[in-house]
């Protein structure tokens, strides 16, 4: 029956996004990202590694339409390759940390016993700065694509573990859930069936933001030389590599940075907009 | 209300505690030996194991448990691998230009996010209110580090209005260093007034729909005063809140904007670290922030007691 609502609601649910103005313009630029990044072998005009020095730091043209780096390399070619790590990292951050977050939040919810210990520790997590925590976590498991999402993860999961605590305060004290219980239904059923499914959308906007910080988070640690592995095109390391040409090839830190820019500013609109939507008490003219 | 503000310490007490014991966890999640990690592929296996004994390693691990939580209640928070010196010692020869920029980044982010915040919730819907929000979500999503390398070349490289860069020579005087840290202030100023902007707003909008509002305008008092005494004043819980909170994503900035500027603070310090995997200033540097964080946040949860006579416990 669950099911059947959401497939009704899930139609009507882009509508409402798409209605406002500001989120179809979200959404569309985060669809054109997404689209050049799954694409970038067919959409690439030059290859992402070929260097040539006598094509070094050409101005933006016809041919090379972003500009060329120090080494000859097609800025657009690169851009659109660095935006599939970016993405990666966002979306697999987004995901991870609403994983370890929900079963957090749930636990320190849920359990009564395990709410105060659960919560320290989310406190404590949460007094770490991201940017100094994820760093931290990447030296210590080492730099690779796989620890800076898991180090991201560890880094945004107390956000997501607060929200899904909250939420589980207010639904474990609902009707149909002590209905559930007196009716025998085991623990583990509860927490799926008649909790979880019940703040899908506040995880959600959750995940979205994390999305964006994460995505900028690992613009910030590829800047500093501590992302993915160096060789990798990635939109934070092409700024650092432009920095040096700043004033005489300012194209090369023009472009990742608006990447950037436009990718975290979409996907901010689309988490204000599906807040606004799927929960409008909780939109508050913020 | 005593017995409060001793629940809130023993609260922060605690967390500080967690902190201490996730720093620990931490550093031992290195897989393999984490002196071998640090020395590097040259050392020698007498090297190894003489870095093993320094650092406490070839203990059992609650042996190291509760001697490293004994040492930093002392203060002390070990050796750096690379200097070769108290991290204490370190992380204070750092600290000057992160907390200056820090608190100057607050002002300046304040400065600007309170007066704006509150115009745009006292002229809702206006073409400025819709300004002020795209704003400050356009703000929210450049990266500090891009926005300084771009302020730094127009405002000082084209006019050369303020230094650009570095902290000055040795010699400098204090207020001459001080001026090193206008720029990047001024950029995560900007940045980090988005959110406060947005709250102040939200916070204001419920304030000046209540009903001692209306009573204070009708009876004759005049709208600066009614905005600025009576619905600022109610609205300054959560602005408060917001300003705390925007403490650790201003560490995070400086991390970051100290590196544009090429700044000597704790923030290029940890960088270091990482690149040459000085564990002992990394942990140090984690315990330091995480610390004041959570200080911080206690301070402000005392705050609400001396803004809001209201709130009791």
């Amino acid at each position: 029956m669950a099911g059947a609502s959401a497939a009704v609601a899930a139609p009507s649910l882009f509508k409402v996004l798409i209605q406002r103005r500001s989120v179809a313009l979200g959404l569309a630029i985060l669809a054109v990202v997404l689209f050049a990044a799954v694409f970038a072998d067919v959409i690439a005009p030059h290859d992402p590694g070929v260097m040539s020095v006598r094509n070094r730091l050409k101005p933006p043209s016809a041919e090379w339409w972003f500009g060329t780096d120090e080494f000859g390399r097609d800025v657009f070619t690169r851009l659109i390759y660095a935006g599939r790590v970016s993405l990666i990292v966002g979306i697999d951050t987004a995901v991870l940390a609403s994983v370890i977050g929900i079963i957090l939040g749930l636990t320190g919810g849920f359990f009564r016993k395990l709410d105060a210990p659960v919560s320290r520790l989310v406190d404590a997590m949460m007094a770490f700065p991201d940017i100094l925590l994820a760093i931290s976590l990447v030296a210590v498991l080492g730099g690779s694509l796989a620890n800076l999402i898991l180090a991201l993860s560890i880094v945004y999961a107390p956000r997501v573990a607060r929200v899904v605590r909250a939420a589980t305060l207010v639904i474990r004290e609902l009707p149909y859930v002590e209905a559930a219980r007196a009716l025998g239904t085991s623990t583990w059923r509860i927490l799926v069936h008649h909790i979880l499914r019940n703040m899908v959308s506040p995880v959600i906007v959750q995940a979205t933001f994390i999305f964006a910080y994460s995505m900028l988070a690992e613009a910030g640690l590829s800047f500093l030389g501590v992302g993915v592995d160096p060789s990798t095109p990635t939109w934070g390391s092409m700024i650092n590599g432009g920095r040096q040409y700043i004033g005489t090839a300012d194209w090369l830190i023009l472009f990742p940075g608006l990447a950037i820019t436009l990718s975290v500013l979409s996907l901010q609109i689309a988490g204000d907009g599906l807040r606004d939507a799927l929960d409008p008490r909780l939109s508050k003219d913020l | 209300m005593a017995n409060y503000i001793l629940k809130r310490f023993a609260g922060m007490a605690l967390v500080i505690f967690i902190v201490l014991t996730l720093v620990f966890v931490l550093v031992r999640l290195a897989p393999g030996d984490p002196a071998a990690m640090m020395l590097g592929p040259e050392a020698t296996a007498a090297d190894i194991a003489a870095l093993r004994s320094q650092l406490g390693l070839d203990q059992p691990i609650i042996v190291q448990y509760l001697g490293f939580i004994a040492s930093v209640l002392q203060g002390d928070l070990g050796t750096s691998i690379f200097f070769n010196q108290p991290v204490t010692d370190v992380l204070i020869a750092r600290a000057e230009p992160t907390v200056f920029l820090t608190l100057f980044s607050i002002l300046i982010a304040v400065a600007i996010a309170l007066p704006v915040g509150i115009a745009s919730a006292y002229t809702r819907g206006s073409l400025f209110d819709q300004g002020t929000l795209s704003t400050a979500i356009l703000v929210a999503s450049v990266p500090s580090f891009w926005l300084g390398l771009i302020i730094q070349q127009q405002l000082g490289s084209n006019l050369g209005l303020l230094p650009v860069s570095g902290y000055g020579p040795p010699e400098a005087g204090f207020f001459e260093r001080m001026t090193y840290l206008i720029m990047p202030a001024i950029v995560l100023g900007i940045v980090n007034s988005a959110l406060i902007i947005r709250f102040t707003r939200a916070s204001m909008l419920d304030v000046l729909s209540e009903d001692f509002v209306r009573t204070a305008r009708s009876k004759g008092m005049s709208e600066s005063r009614v905005v600025l005494k009576h619905a600022f004043k109610n609205a300054l819980i959560p602005i408060v809140t917001v300003v705390g909170l925007t403490f650790a994503l201003l560490i995070s900035g400086a991390v970051v904007t100290e590196r544009v500027f090429n700044l000597p603070g704790i923030g290029s310090l940890v960088v270091g670290a990482v690149l040459r995997r000085d564990y002992p200033t990394i942990q140090g540097a984690l315990i330091v922030v995480a610390a004041l964080y959570v200080f911080v946040n206690f301070l402000i949860d005392m705050l609400y007691l001396a803004i809001d006579p209201r709130v009791k416990y």
